[in-house]
């Protein structure tokens, strides 16, 4: 008979995704007009690995006279562009989309080694959700006079946009692909950590034969966004990012007419009836709050159980927390990857302290992590109330406030006392329970027995201080036309 | 060796409230772990547990005594190469063959397991179903493998249920038993679920899926909610069951799946054959093949492999 194996653990062996059929280059400039020009203002800034530390590149910083340059660009190509029928633009739509797909795995592994996210989800999540994106606008660019019937829609000429580094290409798409479909032009600044997707975004648009002009991509930091709100040469901002910066933008921008749709922060609650499928609800709870290290401003970050199955949740939740996997973002076994930046880790660390230091009680994974680069384990908080800061403020983290409740009146006031809208999740088997919340939680998003779950067909944006404004499915033509 | 024998709960819930399944949600989990990717030395591991986790199976109306003799060979002698290969956990036969199956076995520590009560329907007194378990037990099953009654099942007669199982277990003596379920007989997880609790209730050392005489057999979904009620099971009464999909799955990628699920679900104390069993026929051949590939780095042909 066969030796019986010793032994008693069965685990993992890595299981990296290959870096080997990437391109990167040792420097990017910025892409206007269709072609990549050095910076007037001569700067770089290195774009670093948070999961080694180490340096991937230099990136042009684009300066006011760089952004006026690509602004004077997009308004030069604006009239041909808006004169071109829809069925020519979608066109050129349909095929950035089709070029996507075709290099979804060298984007895929950009997206990881730039931001730190699992291979896992930017190969099954962000990039084919932007490569729908494109699609889904490309679908729409001929039938604009059926979207909205019996009215006169024009674009409003030259947008600028500006993304946060959370989720660098899907959000490009998410603001370029609206923007072309309804005949503007774009320049589009991506965020300061993770601008490669972007820039390799800029080939892909180059090579598609897109017309010179129509998107051009600048790079920078919040000074080269500031130079971009405030440029007299563009007629929309379309913003994604923080309630922060929303906010000095829409001062920035008030009385001189440009229009803005802003997609800013959020602390979505997610709410666990006793009657809910507790072992998805559990599954929902990880990917509300764990997908994306918590860098979402949908993520479901108050969790509000019903007291009753509050035990049984929080024992099946601290189970299943352990079983992810933090660490190399290649690893396509890797369920939490490395924080998007120094930065940012700083500010995390900042609440889990604040946590603490208020009382709260702090449960972590047991996990290991690297010891180069930026981590968090997987963290929820207990013996936290409304009023505790970790609960009142977006922490942008995979941390976790959990609180529970007693009845339905009770857990929809909670639920609303917060200055964010955004989001808001509900799990029970009652259907009639379900469209209760669901038309009174004041949240953009709310939802049913599943979280986090994007379609370009769906609308998103917020409540209150979560944002201004509709992005994705027909409302998203909206934001890019005057009627 | 520890007794590994459950017995009957009779302080059990009330069955119409087992927890409910979101059949969208649990789908999405199952196929969560099919991105698992085991390689190098994990998969090697994984490939030889799943190995020693197979119950070979044959149950034809056509089982012949030459048929059962060259699959218990198969079950003790896999295949030759330059590693040591595991046996199978057991070999799955009806009652009738067992004798055969027991001698054939002798002592290399394969278990012989029967599928009684009027196996696959189960539609027959229950007089009849112990005599069959018995009859088992008698020519030396260790195992035992049940169907349960899913025509009571869906007429909400779970007492009924219950109680069957209950004088089965009975029945089997020193044999551990196997509680099929034929989930692709009960139509929602829901139920799944709730049949689930009423055998590990009832003293069940093992749930299984599937006869394997009805589509769909095992799949992850159902499995994963059986094992979430073996958790719950462990974690309410302390006792340990053992899960045994079966039907279906013959590939080694998907075995290993499974094998992923149940060390996410249960942790890698349920990755042993007391407690986590494969039933399949053809599944052996493909895991073979996948580790002579690890071990040559390249595919045999399938006539290198014997297809006992």
């Amino acid at each position: 008979m066969a030796k019986k194996s010793k032994k008693t653990t069965w685990d993992l062996s890595p299981a990296p995704e290959s870096t080997s059929h990437i391109n990167i280059k040792k420097q990017y400039d910025l892409f206007i007009g269709g072609k990549f020009v050095k910076p007037k203002s001569g700067k770089y800034f290195d774009s670093i690995n948070p999961a080694t530390e180490e340096h991937i590149c230099k990136v042009a910083h684009a300066n006011e006279a760089d952004v006026d340059a690509a602004v004077r660009t997009a308004r030069k190509a604006s009239s041909d562009w808006q004169s071109l029928s829809g069925k020519e633009r979608g066109k050129y739509i349909y095929r950035i989309a089709r070029l996507i797909q075709e290099r979804a795995r060298e984007f895929a592994v950009i997206e990881s080694l730039d931001g730190g996210k699992p291979i896992r989800e930017s190969r099954d999540v962000d990039v084919p959700l932007a490569a729908n994106h494109f699609f889904y606008y490309a679908g729409w660019a001929d039938k604009l006079e059926y979207a909205f019937p019996n009215r006169q829609a024009k674009p409003y000429g030259v947008a600028g946009q500006i993304i946060p580094w959370n989720f660098p290409l899907l959000m490009a798409a998410w603001k370029i692909a609206p923007a072309l479909a309804t005949g503007n032009t774009v320049v589009l600044k991506p965020a300061e950590t993770t601008p490669l997707t972007a820039l390799k975004l800029a080939e892909l648009i180059q090579d598609s034969g897109l017309p010179a002009g129509v998107v051009n991509i600048i790079t920078g930091e919040g000074d080269t966004g500031a130079a971009l709100v405030n440029h007299k040469g563009i007629d929309k901002v379309a913003f994604t990012g923080s309630t922060h910066v929303g906010k000095l933008i829409r001062n920035a921008i008030a009385g001189t007419g440009k229009k803005a749709t802003l997609e800013l922060g959020g602390k979505a609650a997610n709410i666990i009836f006793e009657d809910a499928p507790i072992d998805q609800a559990v599954e929902g709870i990880v990917n509300g709050i764990y997908f994306n290290q918590g860098h979402v401003c949908c993520a479901g970050s108050r969790l509000f159980v019903q007291e009753s199955v509050f035990d049984e949740v929080l024992e099946k939740l601290k189970h299943r927390i352990d079983t992810l996997i933090v660490g190399d973002p290649l690893d396509k076994n890797t369920d939490v990857g490395a924080i998007n930046s120094k930065e940012q880790l700083d500010t995390i660390e900042k609440y889990l302290k604040a946590g603490v230091d208020e009382g709260a009680e702090m449960h972590q994974s047991n996990c290991k992590i690297p010891k180069k680069g930026y981590w968090c384990r997987p963290t929820l908080f207990t013996n936290v109330s409304q009023s505790s800061t970790i609960v009142k403020e977006e922490i942008f983290g995979p941390v976790l406030a959990i609180q529970t409740f007693r009845t339905v009146d009770e857990v929809i006031a909670k639920a609303n006392n917060t200055e964010y809208g955004l989001s808001a999740g509900v799990w029970t088997d009652k259907g009639s329970k379900i469209f209760n919340l669901t038309s009174q939680l004041k949240a953009g998003v709310v939802w049913a027995n599943t979280y986090n779950k994007f379609d370009p067909a769906s609308p998103f944006g917020g409540f209150k201080e979560s944002g201004v404004g509709r992005e994705g499915g027909l409302h998203g033509l909206h934001a890019y036309l005057k009627f | 060796m520890k007794n590994l024998l459950n017995k009957p709960i009779n302080s059990h819930p009330d069955f119409r409230l087992s927890p409910r399944i979101d059949q969208v949600g649990a789908i999405e989990r199952a196929s969560r772990f099919t991105t698992r990717s085991i390689k190098t030395e994990a998969k090697m591991q994984g490939l030889l547990m799943a190995l020693n986790m197979i119950d070979l199976t044959t149950l034809e109306g056509a089982d012949t005594d030459g048929k059962v003799k060259q699959l218990c060979n198969k079950a003790m002698h896999l295949h030759s190469t330059s590693i040591d290969l595991p046996t199978t956990a057991a070999v799955c036969v009806y009652p009738s063959m067992v004798r055969t199956a027991k001698t054939a076995l002798k002592d290399s520590g394969v278990k012989v397991a029967a599928v009684a009560t009027a196996f696959p329907s189960g539609q027959a007194p229950l007089d009849v179903k112990v005599a069959d378990t018995k009859f088992a037990v008698n020519e030396g099953a260790d195992e035992i493998d049940m169907v349960i009654s899913r025509g009571k099942f869906h007429q909400g007669e779970y007492n009924f249920v219950y109680d069957e199982i209950c004088t089965i277990k009975e029945a089997c003596g020193k044999a551990r038993l196997k509680v099929i379920l034929e989930t692709g007989e009960l139509g929602t997880l829901d139920k799944v679920r709730r049949a689930s609790d009423i055998a590990m209730y009832a003293g069940a050392d093992f749930i299984k899926t599937s006869t394997g005489k009805i589509k769909p057999a095992a799949t992850m979904p159902v499995t994963l909610v059986m094992l979430q009620a073996i958790k719950d099971f462990h974690k309410k009464t302390g006792v340990k069951v053992g899960m045994k999909p079966a039907g279906g799955i013959s590939t080694a990628k998907s075995a290993l799946h499974y094998l992923i699920m149940v060390k996410e679900v249960l942790g890698d104390e349920w990755l042993d054959n007391n407690w986590f069993r494969f039933g399949a026929s053809r599944l052996a051949n493909d895991i073979i093949l996948q580790i002579e590939k690890q071990l040559s780095g390249a595919y045999y042909s399938a006539d290198y492999i014997s297809n006992d």
